[in-house]
């Protein structure tokens, strides 16, 4: 009995309404359901079809001498990935994969042997490197690029200035109107990135707990979580009430950015490529990739293309803060 | 000739098998692999955990209750949108409106019913959301009732075009007898159509609550995502968490094998089983009208 099966598909649609009806069936229903069925046929089989013939653009392989594995954190994997791109067209000989998985498997993966190029969002551990020097690794860092986060809010809002600690309370719920913090009366509406993103792990750690592991701080439960940065952006330049974090990159002049300071006597600071670099804007980490102890020749010319300026404007382009040697090679 | 049309015949009724058998395969490994890939949570997972109150899964809180919750909510709240707007314009379509007008209604419905979820999520984002925020005075727009709302624009074609059938096939014999006892074109509508077409629109509201439970892109796009237990009545204008939200946005990340990649897919099970459970109140409620008009006609 098709007919107690209903679901949205034109086709079932139509098999139920005429169950549903007592009139006598006209003729030109029958036509109608004809119609549909052949037309439904004849899309089943051109995608049988379709599915059957080879593309005729396949790509002429370029037979790559070099391959370069590239595993790890998934805050720099979209960076990779371009710079990968980039790389690759300019040295066709040269094949790189990237993939993300976050920073810990890329250590893993180094540990083992298993890639060439490790990406890391945060320094390796001494444990990582007493595991790697077992097995006969030793890890070479190499500073990438920069990441800042920036605090938004509203331009109406009269705030300029907050401490990380009065961040961090706003976060775990503990100021629920902004008058708290000397502004105007209004509620603090939290927005906050989805929990996968690696931005949301650091701000959880570095800034909601004040980069104390014992801190078992969390985001107040009713943090707005933003599936995209863009989505932060568009309603904290739209909404009065509230207040969001970045990665710099994604800032747009319609909203405000925050000056932070780490403690009430300190200077605040306002995010730049400049105070990120003299280490003075509080929120904001280095990103790094690592190697084995003697990396291949073709490894190392990677590592030092990534830190030329070419590379450097992609790190602008995706939102980071190029590294300080930036302004030397220009 | 008469062989060549026999063998059409052979091969188009084998097609229409295949593919009539294909539906019930699919759902059958789609349940497979859902309960491989969930059933595994009430092993990693504690009981109490699961059913907890906070879901905040990178450090292993895997509470289901508030996405559960903030999936009803928004349900319900899209069927209070959709229920008078999509049995109004059925009512309409079938009782009041002229034939012209009908002909131009009935394929801006058939569009509305195709419009893609993201495109009004986005309209939601831009539009809807500031404007809720002003007019009801709310901290932010990007609320259930949001959502509750999109959903209802959702799921009205299909209450319409299910629900106009229903009215379509009341006898025509009822509306005479109503009209010849004096009764008025609103008391025949609402004393007699209406009633008598009951069941088809309940399996239309059914459907309807089908449609918006299992939409994610929308929701996730408009409702906040904040996974907070409802305590209060105004819980609707609040920011929530769907189930569904959760999945899509969560399931990209998630590491293959590890207890919250478990927990989605039991997420998975528990919109499969409510989607089952509206699915069969729905055909229960035509196959009973069925039978009832049979005995009518018999």
């Amino acid at each position: 009995m098709p007919s107690s099966i209903c679901v949205e598909s034109r086709l079932n649609l139509q098999i139920c309404q005429r169950s549903l009806r007592f009139i006598p069936k006209r003729l030109d229903y029958n036509f109608v359901e004809m119609r549909l069925l052949c037309l439904s046929l004849l899309l089943i089989l051109s995608i049988l079809l379709s599915a059957c013939v080879p593309s005729p653009t396949s790509p002429s392989d370029v037979e790559a001498s070099t391959y370069i594995q590239n595993k790890g954190s998934d805050t720099i994997v979209n960076l990779a990935l371009a710079w990968a791109e980039r790389y690759q067209q300019e040295h066709p000989d040269v094949r790189i994969s990237v993939t993300g998985g976050g920073t810990g498997t890329g250590m893993a993966a180094l540990i083992s042997g298993t890639v060439d190029i490790a990406n890391a969002s945060r320094q390796i551990k001494p444990e990582e490197v007493d595991e790697a020097n077992k097995n006969g690794v030793e890890p070479q860092e190499y500073v990438i690029a920069r990441d800042a986060i920036a605090v938004i809010i509203h331009p109406d809002n009269p705030i300029n200035q907050l401490t990380l600690e009065q961040v961090s309370r706003i976060y775990r719920g503990e100021f629920n109107n902004w008058k708290e913090l000397g502004s105007y009366d209004r509620p603090i509406v939290r927005l906050s990135r989805e929990t996968n993103s690696g931005t949301h792990v650091y701000f959880l750690e570095s800034v909601i707990r004040l980069g104390n592991d014992d801190n078992k701080y969390f985001f107040s439960t009713d943090t707005l979580l933003l599936p995209s940065s863009e989505g932060i952006i568009a309603e904290v330049s739209e909404n009065p009430n509230a207040i969001g974090y970045d990665g710099l990159g994604y800032v747009t002049p319609t909203v405000k950015v925050v000056a932070l300071a780490e403690d009430p006597a300190g200077s605040y600071v306002i995010p730049s490529s400049e105070t990120v670099n003299n280490g003075s804007y509080p929120v904001s980490r280095d990103l790094y990739m690592y190697t084995g102890s003697t990396p291949s020749a073709a490894t190392q010319a990677y590592l030092k293309w990534i830190t030329e300026a070419e590379a450097q404007e992609i790190v602008t382009e995706l939102g980071f803060v190029p590294i300080k040697d930036q302004a030397e090679i220009r | 000739m008469k062989l060549d049309a026999t063998k059409n015949e052979f091969w188009i009724t084998l097609l229409i098998r295949i593919s009539g058998y294909s539906s019930i395969l699919f759902v059958i490994l789609i349940l497979y692999f859902l309960l491989r890939e969930g059933l595994p949570t009430l092993g990693d997972v504690s009981f109490f955990s699961l059913f907890g109150t906070r879901w905040y899964p990178i450090e292993d809180y895997f509470g289901v209750l508030p996405l559960l919750s903030g999936s009803l909510i928004v349900t319900v709240g899209a069927i209070l949108v959709a229920l008078p707007f999509g049995v109004g314009t059925a009512v309409f379509l079938s009782e009041v409106s002229p034939h012209w007008l009908k002909s131009v209604l009935k394929p801006v419905i058939e569009v509305m019913a195709g419009l893609p979820s993201v495109v009004l999520g986005f309209l939601g984002i831009q539009i809807a959301a500031p404007f809720f925020r002003h007019f009801l005075n709310l901290p932010t727009g990007l609320t259930g009732f949001t959502g509750a709302v999109l959903l209802g624009f959702i799921s009205i074609p299909t209450i319409v075009s299910i629900a106009e059938d229903a009215l379509n096939s009341v006898p025509a014999t009822y509306r005479h007898g109503a009209l010849a006892l004096g009764a008025t074109r609103w008391q025949t509508i609402w004393g007699v159509t209406v009633p008598a077409a009951r069941s088809g629109i309940l399996t239309a509201v059914m459907l309807g609550v089908g449609r918006a439970i299992g939409e994610t892109m929308a929701v996730m796009m408009v409702t906040g995502n904040a996974p907070v237990l409802p305590f209060r009545l105004d819980a609707l204008f609040l920011p929530l968490r769907t189930m569904t939200a959760t999945i899509a946005s969560e399931m990209g990340e998630v590491a293959a094998g590890s207890s919250h990649y478990h927990v989605l897919f039991f997420i998975g099970i528990i919109l499969f089983g409510v989607s089952l459970i509206v699915n069969i109140i729905a055909s229960s409620i035509a196959l009973r009208s069925r039978s009832r008009a049979e005995r009518l006609l018999s």
